[in-house]
């Protein structure tokens, strides 16, 4: 029978939720790193069990784990992330040139064919990879160098690359997104990119409809259908079929299009779900009601999903990276919330239930279907 | 010059990582400074680079700080010999987190 993992990084440590098919009945390990803020964990595709980790503290830095059991044991590896060349200067949020400095790891992106490449999306924004299982890290600097980088500009949460998406028909496009610079494409594996913001539209910046310097928070897609990706921008929910070329609005009757994280149902490539949080400026559900909206036509047409979520009193958020999906038959919804839970559905959002309930602030979910 | 046996505290989540205890003792070559002490801690316990000085820059983390004999030793330069005690293993360099929370 099949088997689901739950990796989970907080703001105080790593946990691994587990269970099998029927996801009634939960394991929690952990928590690993204990104090340490885990940005993200992530599994190999070509080995479940190869495991990278980010993590980082204000005191002492950088660390990237990695595990080959499965998350049973761990050990650091490489943590030198330096830019390629003179790092030159991005703009400051009042404006003025700012140097590059690295800070920490958003982001860990293991390839779909090879456990010992990894990607690692970094703040100051940028773009490493590692194809020795995280020992070294070398920048792909022309994402970085291509010519609108002194443009970019941080968001409240520092200027970090935060999504990484490989295309698993293409080895040589990926996707990622930088806040607050927008959405970028390589078709070349890496060596040039270009920002693709077209039909993004963003108020907080002087020109709305910017080459860069639109805020997205996430971006996702199918595997069945790779040029097709679902964004969730500061606001509004956006929706490209041309592998990121131009962009339309999809956030349709949704309660508030602010918020972080978007996943794609495991099997039917139109359902999305998004988490609709009240504003930029209160970073909670409304209402107090922890309201996940599914689309089954791809966006426009959204419906809430509440039973077994806490529908009176619910000041939570949900980060970028803290929902994820499972593949089995019948896809399993998963998310964290800032206020230390994690929720499962497994009917594919119709119903929740809680794995766990007090863990510290969650930052990253990914799940792992396992044989 | 003779190698020197220093003693060094650490942190709590730098003992963890490392897997040592509240206190490490470690052969220093040359004068006893201390960029000489980290770089042989780091030589001894290579999943400590980059926690106690930034990778790029190699200057101290600012949450961080060097104490030893009741001085803190933190803005004197990375060169500067230790003081006599430290370098002769009767007291230990501290590195030591800087308190915060709430």
């Amino acid at each position: 029978m099949s088997k689901v993992r739950v990796l989970v990084g907080t703001h105080k440590g790593a946990f691994v939720l587990s269970s099998d098919g029927k996801r009634k009945n939960w394991d929690v390990k952990g928590p690993f790193f204990g104090g340490w803020e885990m940005y993200h964990l992530k599994g190999s595709p070509a080995d479940p069990n190869r495991l990278y980790a980010s993590q980082t503290s204000g005191w002492f830095g950088q660390l990237i784990q990695r595990s080959n059991d499965g998350g049973e044991t761990w050990e650091p590896v490489g943590n030198k992330f330096a830019y390629d060349g003179v790092p030159g200067t991005h703009q400051w949020y009042d404006g003025t040139p700012h140097p590059w400095e690295f800070k920490r790891v958003w982001h860990l992106e293991p390839s779909l064919t090879d456990p010992d490449t990894v990607y690692a999306g970094v703040e100051d924004a940028a773009l490493f990879r590692s194809t020795d299982g995280g020992q070294s890290w070398q920048e792909l600097s022309g994402l970085r160098q291509h010519g609108t980088g002194p443009r970019w500009q941080p968001g409240a949460g520092g200027m970090c690359l935060h999504t990484i998406l490989l295309d698993p028909t293409n080895p040589s496009r990926i996707y990622i997104a930088i806040s607050a610079a927008g959405a970028f494409r390589t078709d070349d594996a890496g060596a040039t990119w270009r920002p693709i913001n077209q039909g993004l539209h963003s108020q907080h910046i002087p020109d709305p409809d910017a080459e860069v310097g639109h805020c997205v928070h996430h971006i996702t897609m199918h595997s069945s259908r790779p040029e097709v990706l679902f964004m969730q921008k500061h606001w509004d929910v956006m929706r490209s079929d041309n592998a990121g070329d131009t962009w339309q609005e999809v956030s349709g009757n949704l309660p508030t299009d602010f918020g972080f994280a978007i996943d794609v149902h495991a099997h039917e490539p139109e359902t999305l779900y998004v988490v609709p949080i009240k504003s930029d400026s209160e970073h909670y559900p409304i209402d107090g009601k922890l309201r996940v909206y599914r689309s089954r036509t791809g966006g426009n047409e959204w419906e809430p999903l509440t039973k077994g979520l806490p529908q009176r009193d619910c000041y939570v958020n949900v980060l970028r990276d803290a929902m994820s999906v499972d593949s089995l038959d019948e896809c399993g919804v998963y998310f964290g919330t800032t206020g230390g839970q994690v929720y499962c559905s497994a009917d594919a959002g119709d119903n929740w239930a809680p794995i766990a309930r007090d863990l510290p602030a969650v930052f990253s979910v990914e799940v792992q279907t396992l044989p | 010059m003779t190698p020197r046996l220093v003693r060094i505290e650490l942190p709590a989540h730098l003992r963890t990582l490392a897997g040592v205890g509240h206190e490490v003792t470690l052969q220093v070559e040359g004068t006893i400074t201390q960029r000489s002490v980290v770089d042989a801690l780091e030589a001894r316990y290579p999943m400590l680079c980059g926690t106690i000085r930034d990778q790029a820059t190699q200057q101290r983390r600012p949450f961080l700080r060097f104490f030893a004999c009741e001085q803190d030793l933190s803005h004197e330069p990375p060169d500067a010999p230790l003081p006599d005690a430290v370098a002769a293993g009767t007291e230990p360099l501290i590195i030591l987190g800087a308190i915060a929370g709430g």
